[in-house]
């Protein structure tokens, strides 16, 4: 629940969202139109209209001044510089920029940071250090649970939340008896984790990998 | 090193490393999110300005006006980069078109302008802005309608047309006999990490962070499109999201970045939009192949024909689907034809397994329907016509085939002779059940590669070599190769890759990568190891490398001390003689199935998956594995899923993006079986070893589409196998 001091920030958010918006309009239909020859925007020289925002990433806490168009993707990858969370599609399509958000995973790419005020997020980098892995990180590399590397941040993000889901109760497409906890069988894993492509294939390890995690858990 | 004569017993036997399935070195880096691919450099470029790509509307005609000025005044625009303003460009030599088009258009998505901003939400905004008039002119899209327009193709070493005995003859004669076609369709990369650079020039000097499977190629292709020398080109490519044969050449990223950094006069990072990808950079061309095999009654292949035909833009190269069918079966009248017509699609070029892979596609399905014309079970149809030697020449054996072997364990241990001959015959429920199984052949060509290494006073071996990583495995079995060696344990060992300040490899391609590169690298250690004795003042002949330590008779000392006050640093190439000539060097497997459609719905589940492969020595049992679990895997989608849909009214491919263009997913595939049969190969490198990345996609498709007709007695020949196409003539079984 947001206090009554977090709500006042969002009611001063959005009325700067406001104002930003009018500003992009402006210079838009301005530039556009080619209509004001004595006053053509400067090359170059406009200034994107900001809004702030602030969350804790991986703990800690982060505030941003970001144009209001950046995705909560782009936020981490170049407004932090937490490249760890990859694009791969930029529209929800390939899993890649999978991070945990409020403690459910969600295609970073898929929506704008400044929606994110007070949110807590987790990425790649916020689970485990190469000198530190978490354990779903050292069955990844155990199992060989990749190849290029480059949708393994967001794999292993979604099978961390994977089988938070499953202990939550949560069923999926594949759960047969939906007033019955799920199973944590290989159907389940596969089920869940189909959001995250691997083109270099390495679904079957990957799934051998989870599936170990989540026998040490039970 | 030259290597002429085959490999003796050299320190690599010793496998207490190399051969070992030993975790991937960059695992610790890879799954934490911390090893840094080309677009994450921050580091090198902290104030680079972001590019957005617009490609061109249509697939062939002309710009007649761009009309730039309100994108280039748009908020936060640093530069626009068109045709217009870019100056004089070349072309590089691996690519078919200008990977920047205008006034011309070649295809479409072809790269018409690159917008520089501060921010990549400001560049993509004002690309929307820049107003692009077309005039479009007639193109040819359809390859089954331009099949009779197709001229023969080929090279010197492959000529578009191979013969043996009579063919005709033969095959009229035969007593049993298959004259059937096949599809396959335009297949993309789909590789995770779009194509990504960092661009940023220091005077005259062009830096570009990238990712890229073939650094020297690449070099010299930005020289010959900026028209600079390739010694001001300094490109690394450490860590490369996939690649798949679609980064073996510059694109259009890489390109773009640097005319816009030298435009914005700072860095500028590029990288391709998801949606651009499939029609901007290359794709696996679709074929159409007829297969024609004659045999025996008892199953003796007397004449077997495979033409092929594919198209690609003007000056474009024919995909080789018939490579296999001049030398995986036996048969006496021999015919192969490959035919390339000029299409106007987007340019095709290598992907994974090119020639076998789609080849593989439609062969492996034609020997299974000749074993069922013959009452032969597949598997014994395929070591009836095996052979040991080259069926166009005879003289050359090949290094090592262990074809049969394969075909054999792999029935075994896949429990084929459950298998009824009959289709239609299992059932588990709702679901028809089939087997099926495909042979696996590819070559394992060999490539001339360096490598340098270094002692350092530590202990530490440190190897550079511009060889790339694409999630093959190299970083790892480079450092095996090293630390077997020099005597070190692993974690003595620092690998550096992909920069094109280190000697040149053999790049990563054509399953040639891992034999190449590791041989370079054992040639540069050969090398360093005669200086670390020379050094010590140790009798070089019988020096032992160990534990850290080198013993030549009753003295032993330690490696590090060889470098004491001075590193010791060793460069060489392993350079390939004749061996692969007189010999064939090849990789041969066997690709076991079991499927389940679903009765009514036609709906096919892969439910068992075996490969068994006989490749040489295999330097790291884990990533290896890694290597085929992945090609079967992308072998199951050329099965069922993926297939690039050609408008052939405007010539592009509809579906461009990651949810048009299905890949297979967890839930597609199984838990999957790979055996490495015991192989070392002297003919191929000091190594013994051979190509495995490839081999593992060829024949799976097939394998999955003979399985499908077990399970339901319905024969389709174009790919993909998707339910459209079983629906009408699914079996009545309730």
């Amino acid at each position: 629940m947001a206090t009554p001091r977090e709500n006042d920030v969002k009611r001063r958010t959005l009325m700067a969202a406001t104002v930003a918006t009018a500003t992009v309009g402006t210079i838009a239909s301005r530039a556009g139109a080619q209509a004001s020859p004595a006053s053509p925007p400067a090359p170059g020289s406009g200034a994107a209209p900001t809004l702030k925002v602030s969350f804790t990433v991986n703990g800690k806490p982060r505030d941003l001044e970001l144009d209001p168009r950046t995705t909560l993707l782009d936020a981490l990858r170049e407004g932090l510089h937490l490249g760890g969370t990859k694009k791969g599609c930029d529209h929800g399509q390939c899993g890649a920029c999978t991070v945990i958000l409020d403690g459910r995973r969600i295609n970073s790419c898929l929506t704008l940071a400044v929606m994110h005020q007070g949110g807590r997020i987790t990425t790649i980098e916020g689970l485990g250090t190469p000198d530190k892995l978490h354990p779903m990180q050292a069955a990844f590399v155990k199992h060989d649970g990749y190849q290029c590397g480059y949708c393994t941040p967001g794999q292993i993000c979604s099978a961390v939340a994977v089988l938070e889901e499953i202990e939550a109760g949560i069923p999926s497409h594949v759960t047969a008896d939906l007033n019955a906890k799920p199973a944590l069988d290989d159907a389940e894993l596969r089920e869940r984790m189909s959001g995250n492509i691997c083109r270099c294939g390495a679904y079957s390890n990957i799934v051998e990998a989870i599936g170990e995690v989540a026998g040490r858990k039970a | 090193m030259k290597f002429d004569t085959p490999a003796t017993t050299n320190p690599i036997d010793q496998l207490k490393i190399v051969g070992q399935p030993l975790d991937r070195i960059d695992g610790p880096l890879k799954t934490t999110g911390t090893a840094p691919y080309a677009y994450e450099r921050h580091d090198v470029a902290p104030n680079a300005a972001y590019g957005h790509v617009m490609g061109s509307a249509i697939a062939k005609g002309r710009i007649a006006s761009m009309d730039i000025a309100t994108a280039k005044a748009a908020p936060g625009v640093l530069t626009v980069v068109t045709a217009e303003n870019a100056g004089k460009l070349g072309k590089g030599e691996y690519n078919t078109a200008m990977l920047l088009g205008g006034p011309g258009i070649e295809h479409y998505h072809q790269a018409v302008a690159l917008v520089v901003a501060e921010t990549l939400e400001q560049a993509r905004d004002a690309a929307e802005m820049i107003k692009v008039a077309y005039a479009p002119a007639k193109g040819a899209y359809d390859l089954a309608a331009s099949r009779d327009s197709a001229k023969p193709s080929g090279k010197d070493d492959e000529p578009a047309d191979s013969r043996v005995g009579d063919f005709d003859a033969a095959f009229a004669a035969a007593p049993v006999k298959l004259d059937a076609t096949y599809t396959t369709p335009d297949q993309s990369h789909a590789m995770m990490e779009p194509h990504a650079t960092i661009a940023a020039w220091e005077g005259d000097k062009l830096s570009l962070w990238t990712s890229n499977q073939m650094i020297a190629w690449s070099v010299g292709d930005m020289a010959k499109t900026l028209g600079m020398p390739e010694d001001k080109i300094h490109l690394m490519s450490p860590y490369i999201g996939g690649g798949f044969g679609g980064k073996l050449w510059i694109r259009a990223d890489v390109v773009l970045a640097a005319l816009g950094a030298r435009a914005a006069k700072r860095p500028v990072k590029v990288a391709l939009q998801r949606p651009l990808m499939f029609n901007n950079t290359t794709h696996r061309p679709a074929t159409i192949q007829r297969l024609r095999i004659g045999t025996t009654k008892d199953g003796t292949i007397t004449a077997i024909g495979h033409d092929s035909w594919s198209g690609d833009l003007p000056d474009g190269k024919p995909e080789t689907a018939i490579l296999q069918t001049r030398l995986l079966y036996a048969g006496a009248n021999r015919l192969t034809r490959q035919r390339l017509a000029v299409l106007d699609l987007p340019e095709g070029n290598s992907m994974r397994a090119p020639g076998e892979a789609s080849g593989m596609m439609a062969l492996e399905i034609a020997m299974d329907e000749m074993a069922e014309k013959l009452g032969l079970d597949p598997v014994a149809f395929r070591i009836r016509n095996d052979t040991q030697v080259d069926p166009e020449k005879p003289e050359r054996s090949f290094s090592q085939r262990q074809l049969t072997e394969c075909l054999r364990t792999g029935a075994e241990r896949f429990g084929w002779s459950a298998r009824k001959a009959e289709p239609k015959q299992m059932r588990d429920g709702r679901w028809l059940v089939g087997l099926g199984m495909a042979a696996a052949y590819r070559g394992s060509p060999v490539i001339k590669s360096g490598a340098r290494v270094r002692l350092d006073a530590k202990g530490t071996v440190t190897v550079e070599t511009d060889m790339t990583d694409i999630g093959t495995g190299s970083y790892t079995i480079i450092a095996q190769t090293a630390a077997e060696m020099m005597g070190v344990p692993l974690d003595k060992v620092v690998v550096k890759l992909g920069d094109s300040a280190f000697p040149v490899s053999a790049g990563s391609g054509g399953q040639f990568g891992a034999n190449s590169a590791t041989a370079g690298v054992y040639a540069a250690c050969v090398k360093l190891r005669e200086a670390v004795t020379a050094k010590l003042g140790l009798n070089a002949a019988d020096a032992q490398f160990a534990d850290g330590q080198v013993r030549s008779g009753q003295r032993s000392i330690a490696l590090a001390e060889a470098a004491k006050g001075t590193e010791l640093v060793a460069e060489d190439a392993i350079e390939f003689g004749e061996l692969d000539k007189k010999h064939q060097l090849s990789t041969f497997g066997a690709h076991f199935i079991e499927v389940g459609v679903d009765a009514a719905t036609a709906e096919v589940r892969i439910r068992r998956m075996l490969a068994v492969c006989a490749s040489g020595r295999i330097l790291n049992p884990k990533s290896a594995r890694s290597q085929v679990i992945g090609a079967m895997t992308m072998g199951a989608g050329a099965a069922l899923m993926e297939e690039l849909a050609v408008d052939t009214r405007h010539g592009f491919f509809v579906n461009h993006d990651l949810a048009g263009y299905e890949v297979p997913v967890h839930a597609d595939i199984p838990h999957q079986e790979v055996i490495f049969l015991d192989e070392t190969d002297p003919l191929s490198s000091p190594m013994k070893a051979k190509g495995v990345g490839e081999l593992g996609i060829c024949g799976v498709a097939a394998a999955v589409a003979n399985a499908i007709y077990n399970a339901t007695g319905v024969r389709v020949r174009d790919y993909p196998i998707t339910l459209d196409k079983l629906l009408e003539k699914m079996p009545d079984v309730g």
